[in-house]
């Protein structure tokens, strides 16, 4: 146990030097450390949201309004298909999540299937007699939820790049879920109110002759629906509902930019359609001078201002009684556009820079102390091998650390606790070995003999109680999240240092030192 | 020649003839954690619970009851406060039941207006109830798969008495672990979980020292009585397991005292973890050995594979 070949000799050095060098950077401050050369290791330790500060947010999307606005769109389409082949159909709409419709003519199925399959080729079709059930197909659902889910992505991307924020991550998660997460978020419930925000903007003619007071007592007007006013709740006057026009004159989607801006000291927003949106806008403004037009922006009325003149030139302004921030952010979901679905937050974690802070001095408190202790009481105890035991403490910490850089493991503060946790835990490799050899001793074998022993001996002990601690760490990996995943990755990361620290070079210090000094009895 | 010896050395504590006397403190320690949690239950955090949890950092301590009476006027559920740390750091905890961005924006704008400008929002969580379930049956199924991996690897290293022995005493530490929980109202939460496994983790890695020179002195002592057998090989682990405990406590109680706020249960719980797991190897893991009928004869030789011993035997 105690002959090392060079080779090894130069393995386990190598190995101890490329620890060191992997975790050298973390000493450098950030922007030293990415200025360096790429061939010198300079990746840091990424710090977790609980430690940096910043906001974690797991939100989901509510697929299910893409599936009731896909079989809305569906429905709207058969009738326009049934209409122009001329074929009669009775009760066409939905059912849950069908389509259904019968025809009055049942010699024509063959035909209406034809129709339906070139509209959308994902719908399962039953036809029972003339009734027709139209039902997205499983692949057809698939389809749909991760289209959402990736557009939602997308939007959302562009949504936090406005926002400026540093190396956001933003990933899918499960079926229908997205995790963002933004480091150093300074207000948390601002970047959320925009993330959260459909922005779904459409265009709609206010009905003259419909009164708002009518329709709020059930009496709307077909082809109309009631808006509620946006202003109205905040108390800033403005109408509280509105009768418009279902049918969408101009959305959104048209859009190719806004920016906020101001008229008259009061802030607004301006927009410009593309080509398409610019002729459309214009035509509708032009055929419709002197009346209403509601800009909506997720179901409420922004504001409903009067066409005065056409407005032909693509662009135009929304007014409101906005705040300057509240046009920022307007401007800016208009520009990154509307999500295609509701998202809503299932859980969000944001900790302050305030906190981080405290944290991060905390941890390094507590690892300081219990270093100190730790090291402190190895040497009372075992004295010089004490002493070989903290060099080996030491490195262990520097391999972990050189580790964590390498990974890019998160480094949260139960995960803190956990590195504090492994230098208590870590020794105990060293104190069943020094403990081993003092039997030998007692047993009467000579130094040489009992280290050598007690190394062998100790050596199973080691890995199988480490073994069962490795168990739960990797469960807790497996199954835990965020800062507790954090934990269980230096805990299980430690160790391995540990086994390689407190056996490897433990062993070679001690082998070095049998040969140089040739003892006639141990320190131990 | 050492510097402080802490445990003389060739020490014969009858551990084993103390058996009566665990086993009673063992089930009275699990009977009261179980009645505990079965009477009171656990203080959830809300990873478990569902809600928003503010951390708030005023210019000077609030008015407690003030503070109170105006948060419970906003008609927000079920509200808790209490100081973090300091006095002027309060943590409010409120409960919601819908699970949705406007029912949580509306708590935290609510909360806000009342607090005002000019304070710290140091930190603020929100876990819906899918979530919390979620995490609950995350916690369950770690909490479960570890005693399970644990006590297979133990069996498949050991004989199946160890096997058992190992599975009880961490039943019997993660019970009693909870327990001190539940009977002290302490916040369970997901670090909590964490703070459990790692307290079963490390007392099966102790039970393992002392089960491995059983083992050994099995195949030594062929003949001896397996009391004295086991006896004598907890008084020959004994050192180790004194130095090892106590630089972990070291660790553990570095932690607690300056590791901060956020993660004192953890530190709490650790603190605890140390002392059930030490007494747990040496009165539970170790006494059901005997209870299990555990005969030198049946070790395995010494360098032969266990398990390939157990398939001739």
């Amino acid at each position: 146990m105690l002959q090392f070949s060079t080779f090894k000799i130069l393995l386990i050095a190598a190995l101890c030097f490329l620890g060191v060098a992997l975790a050298a950077p973390n000493l450098l401050s950030r922007e030293t450390a990415e200025s360096l050369p790429s061939w010198i290791p300079h990746k840091q330790i990424s710090l977790g949201l609980d430690l940096q500060g910043g906001s974690h947010l797991l939100m989901e999307v509510d697929t299910k309004s893409v599936i009731k606005d896909t079989l809305n769109t569906l429905v709207d389409d058969v009738r326009n298909e049934l209409r122009k082949e001329q074929i009669g159909y009775l009760n066409l709409g939905t059912q849950g999540d069908t389509v259904t419709f019968k025809l009055t003519d049942p010699s024509r199925n063959d035909d209406v299937r034809a129709i339906i399959r070139k509209l959308n080729s994902q719908l399962d079709i039953t036809v029972d007699n003339g009734q027709f059930t139209l039902k997205l197909s499983e692949q057809g659902l698939r389809d749909l939820a991760k289209r959402t889910i990736d557009q939602s992505i997308e939007i959302l991307n562009r949504r936090v790049d406005e926002t400026g924020t540093r190396e956001p991550t933003i990933q899918r998660e499960g079926e229908a879920r997205i995790l963002i997460q933004l480091p150093g978020v300074k207000d948390p419930e601002h970047v959320k109110s925009i993330l959260g925000k459909t922005a779904k903007l459409t265009f709609h003619l206010v009905d003259p002759t419909a009164s708002p007071e009518d329709a709020q007592a059930g009496h709307v007007p077909p082809g109309d629906v009631l808006l509620p006013g946006a202003d109205a709740k905040n108390g800033r006057g403005g109408q509280s509902f509105y009768v418009v026009e279902k049918r969408v004159m101009v959305s959104g989607e048209r859009l190719t930019d806004a920016q906020a801006s101001f008229d008259q000291g009061r802030p607004d927003v301006s927009f410009r359609f593309d080509t398409a949106g610019g002729k459309k806008f214009g035509d509708v403004t032009k055929d419709n001078v002197n009346r209403q037009l509601a800009i909506v922006l997720d179901g409420k009325v922004i504001s409903a201002p009067r066409i005065n003149e056409p407005i032909l030139g693509g662009s135009g302004i929304i007014t409101g009684s906005f705040t300057t921030e509240e046009t920022n952010d307007l401007a800016l979901l208009l520009r990154a556009g509307a999500l295609p679905a509701p998202l809503s937050v299932l859980e969000e974690r944001s900790v302050g820079p305030s906190l981080g802070e405290d944290s991060i001095r905390a941890g390094k408190i507590a690892a300081g102390v219990g270093f100190v202790l730790v090291v402190g009481f190895m040497a009372l105890v075992y004295g010089f091998f004490g002493l070989i035991a903290d060099i080996a403490l030491l490195l262990n910490l520097v391999l972990l650390l050189g580790a964590l850089s390498l990974l890019q493991a998160t480094l949260t503060l139960p995960g803190i606790a956990g590195i504090v946790l492994t230098m208590g835990m870590a020794v105990d490799a060293n104190v069943l070995i020094y403990e081993r050899i003092r039997e030998e001793v007692h047993g009467g074998r000579t130094p040489f003999s009992a280290i050598s022993t007690g190394f062998e001996r100790a050596f199973a002990t080691i890995v199988d109680s480490n073994l069962t601690t490795f168990i739960a760490g990797a469960m807790l990996y497996i199954f835990g999240s965020g800062p507790v995943k954090g934990f269980a990755v230096t805990l299980t990361l430690g160790l391995i240092t540990t086994l390689f620290t407190a056996v490897m070079v433990t062993r070679l210090m001690v082998a070095t030192w049998l040969r140089r000094t040739r003892p006639k009895a141990l320190p131990i | 020649m050492r510097w402080i010896a802490l445990v003389p050395a060739g020490t014969t504590i009858d551990f084993i003839g103390k058996r009566y006397w665990s086993l009673g403190l063992s089930i009275l320690l699990t009977v009261v954690s179980l009645v505990s949690i079965a009477v009171q239950g656990f203080n959830y955090g809300i990873d478990f619970k569902g809600g928003v949890l503010m951390e708030v950092k005023m210019a000077q301590a609030p008015n407690l009851a003030d503070l109170r009476t105006k948060l419970d006027s906003l008609n927000l559920g079920e509200i808790s406060l209490q100081e973090f740390g300091a006095p002027d750091d309060i943590l409010i905890r409120v409960q919601t039941q819908e699970e949705s961005s406007k029912e949580e924006a509306r708590v935290i704008d609510a909360v806000k207006g009342v607090i005002g400008d000019g304070v710290d929002f140091r930190r603020t969580e929100f876990v819906g109830p899918k979530v919390g379930k979620e995490l609950v049956q995350n916690g369950f199924l770690a909490m479960l798969f570890s005693l399970l991996g644990i006590s297979v690897y133990v069996w498949f290293r050991f004989e199946w008495q160890f096997g058992v022995g190992a599975l009880v005493s961490t039943i019997h530490d993660i019970v009693t672990t909870v327990g001190l929980f539940s009977l002290f109202h302490l916040e369970f939460s997901l670090t909590t979980v964490a703070a459990v496994l790692t307290i079963a983790g490390y007392s099966v890695n102790d039970t393992v020292v002392i089960y491995d020179r059983i083992r050994e002195n099995m195949r030594k002592y062929k003949k001896m009585p397996i009391t004295e057998l086991i006896n004598r090989s907890n008084n020959e682990t004994l050192a180790r397991s004194v130095i090892t405990h106590l630089t972990t406590l070291l660790a553990v109680l570095s932690l607690l005292f300056f590791g901060g706020e956020v993660i004192r249960g953890f530190s709490i719980a650790m603190v605890w973890g140390i002392f059930v797991g030490t007494y747990s190897s040496v009165f539970v893991a170790v006494p059901v050995l005997v209870y299990l009928n555990l005969r030198p004869e049946s070790a395995s030789p010494p360098g032969s594979d266990p398990a390939a011993a157990k398939e001739a035997a």
